[in-house]
């Protein structure tokens, strides 16, 4: 039981620390509203105003977002592949081009169907 | 950097070559949607993706007739292409064969997936003759990881076949032409959810990785009571488990998708995920619970019996308060899964495992073939609006289309388990199996199950053909060569599997005699 102190004095202590800053926050806080302030937040780009019913939004960010992605994992296996890459050997080598065929597939698609112009 | 190098892995690229072909069909396919003109690209990607299929599908047999059946795992021990895994291929591929040709139609596809339904711009990308052909590379990337998770070997690869398998028909769902909203909700919704259980896959791959301190399920297996005090884990990580494969057969209690999901994708998709998806989960199911949780068969087992018993009444009840039939297609569905669950169940001495394996894949061949054909029926029976979906429009349609009708009572039956048709035989060895490994209160209640569901399925024949059509009822849609194909072929195969089922009978007992490979 007495392992388990530690923890239990852990879990008071931050449902405590939680609860005390969620209730005095309205009381202290001050409140000078603006209109970014008010509005939805959105990883730093514009909201964007939707109507019912209406037209499309534009997909820009989370198109670039999600190409950074696909790079981003390429780089995560290319990494460890040159740091190793005498160890591998020729089948890393063919496995890597592999790799980097399919993705630039993927990167074919994008710039042919204009996902990498910004307007 | 110095030092030794890295042994490059065996990987047998003749026993993965089916899959390797659907892939590498899919990966043309994408590039066939980035640098082919627009006009060009449907001609180009239906006889690409026919002809994958076909190929791969050719060079299971050959792998399976001339080669024999490999008695190892492949590639280091993550795939197992085995009696069961090239069984479950050849049939998940003339499947998609066959839902291909339904999916060439027209009719049933977005023009403009991203425009918003009813707005100018659909309405300017249906006049332009817009067409979202990616819907084949799709299919062919979700075909590809349907013919890995039965296969798969270890849990990681399983999951990453998962996730291929689903991701494509997530998408694919949202595609249809008509009543574009319920299409979008289906999509998120079985996106949502299915992210959710692969989750619960994920999860309990970690715990049984705990357990185990492997992911291969051969390793899993041999680890079983040789971990001391580390059961929670095992028992967790297996609960877990079981949550991800049982949503996708749709098992109940995680069946609340299956209705919405088969409603809203377009016909034709329907058709694929109902016939192919099944067979392939199945696959992946048997493989977990039987080669890594075989010697644990007597703690999952009166989980699974409940879930069995759950899933069978469920949706052979809700069934008959549907007025839709595609939803009710889709409970008929949730209680063929039930049925197939009794399978699962029936482990015991080798022999019972084989009688079992072998039920069982009877039984996915016959219902997969019914179940595309009744979905190509369903696409035939339009009205202004797109296909007839309400039950009530279906009255009297065997006096207006009798061949039609005729041929969808038939399938009907077959979804019943009629004697003469291929539902009976694979109703009859599923049963029988569970009977041999003393499930015989599972088998009662399958058996009343199946008397409440065929009480459904007779009512909408009944509805069809002795009910006055309504004056301004669906008229039967010119189908198309490919509809028709299908129809016929999904008839054939229900008549012959339920007339003759002995060749098949046969290679079903002889792709279960070595049972899985370990």
């Amino acid at each position: 039981m007495e392992l388990y102190a530690p923890i239990l004095v852990l879990a008071v202590l931050a449902a405590g620390f939680a609860i005390f800053s969620v209730t005095i926050a309205p009381f202290t806080g001050p409140r000078r509203w603006n209109r970014a302030k008010l509005d939805a937040y959105e990883c730093g780009i514009e909201p964007t105003p939707q109507p019912v019913g209406g037209g499309r939004f534009p997909l820009k960010y989370m198109i670039t977002a999600m190409l950074f992605i696909v790079f981003d994992i390429e780089i995560i296996f290319l990494y460890p592949w040159a740091v190793a890459f005498d160890q591998l050997g020729m089948f890393g080598l063919v496995e890597m081009v592999l790799f980097i065929v399919t993705v630039l597939v993927a990167y074919a698609y994008v710039w042919r169907r204009k996902g990498l112009d910004w307007d | 950097m110095n030092g030794g190098t890295i042994e490059a892995p065996t990987i047998e690229y003749a026993l993965l070559a089916p899959m390797l072909i659907v892939f590498g069909a899919a990966i043309i396919g994408v590039l066939v949607e980035a640098f082919a003109p627009r006009h060009l690209r449907k001609a180009i990607h239906m006889p690409l993706t026919l002809v994958a299929l076909l190929g791969a599908f050719l060079l299971t047999i050959l792998q399976a007739v001339r080669d024999g059946v490999p008695t190892t795992p492949a590639a280091m021990g993550a795939v197992a292409v085995d009696g069961p895994a090239l069984f479950i291929w050849g049939i998940i591929l003339i499947l998609a064969f066959v839902s291909t040709l339904l999916i060439n139609d027209d009719e049933q596809f977005v023009a403009q997936a991203a425009a918003v339904p009813g707005s100018n711009d659909e309405e300017e990308a249906v006049r332009s003759g817009y067409a979202q052909t990616e819907v084949y590379p799709l299919l062919l990337f979700s075909v590809g990881g349907m013919l890995l998770f039965p296969a798969a070997n270890d849990l990681l690869v399983m999951f990453v076949a998962l996730e291929v398998l689903s991701l494509p028909l997530y998408l694919l769902c949202g595609l249809a032409r008509r009543r574009r909203l319920l299409s979008q909700e289906a999509s998120l919704k079985y996106f949502l959810l299915g992210a959710f259980s692969s989750a619960f896959f994920l999860y309990g791959t970690a715990l049984i990785y705990g357990y185990a301190g492997s992911i291969d399920l051969r390793a899993i297996s041999s680890s079983l009571g040789t971990v001391a005090g580390q059961d929670t884990l095992l028992y967790i990580g297996t609960a877990l488990l079981g949550v991800g494969l049982l949503f996708k057969i749709g098992a109940a209690p995680f069946q609340a998708w299956k209705p919405d999901v088969y409603q809203g994708a377009p016909t034709a998709v329907t058709a694929l995920m109902a016939s192919t998806v099944l067979v392939a989960a199945f696959g992946a199911v048997l493989r977990v619970f039987w080669v890594a949780l075989g010697n644990l068969d007597w703690d999952w087992r009166p989980v699974m019996w409940g879930v069995a018993i759950l899933t069978m009444v469920v949706g052979a009840i809700l069934a008959i308060t549907q007025t839709e039939i595609k939803r009710m297609l889709a409970y008929s569905s949730i209680a063929h899964a039930g049925f197939l669950l009794t399978g699962v169940i029936a482990t015991g001495a080798v022999e019972q495992n084989r009688d079992a394996l072998s039920a069982i894949l009877f039984y996915l061949a016959a219902y997969g073939f019914t179940t595309v054909g009744a979905f190509a029926v369903v696409t035939m029976v339009r009205d202004a609006g797109g296909e007839a979906g309400h039950l009530s429009r279906w009255a009297g349609l065997g006096k207006r289309a009798p061949v039609l009708a005729g041929i969808f009572a038939f399938f009907l039956l077959a979804f019943a388990g009629i004697p003469l048709t291929s539902g009976f035989f694979g109703k009859y060895a599923v049963f029988s199996a569970a009977v041999a490994s003393d499930a015989l209160p599972l088998v009662v209640v399958g058996v009343v199950s199946s008397a409440i569901a065929a009480f459904f399925y007779v009512r909408v024949i009944v509805l069809m053909f002795f009910s006055e059509p309504a004056a301004d009822g669906p008229s039967v849609a010119v189908p198309t060569v490919g509809t028709s194909a299908v129809v016929a072929l999904a008839a054939a195969a229900t008549v012959v599997l339920g007339v003759f089922p002995e060749p098949v009978l046969s290679l079903a007992d002889q792709a279960a005699s070595a049972l899985f490979v370990r």
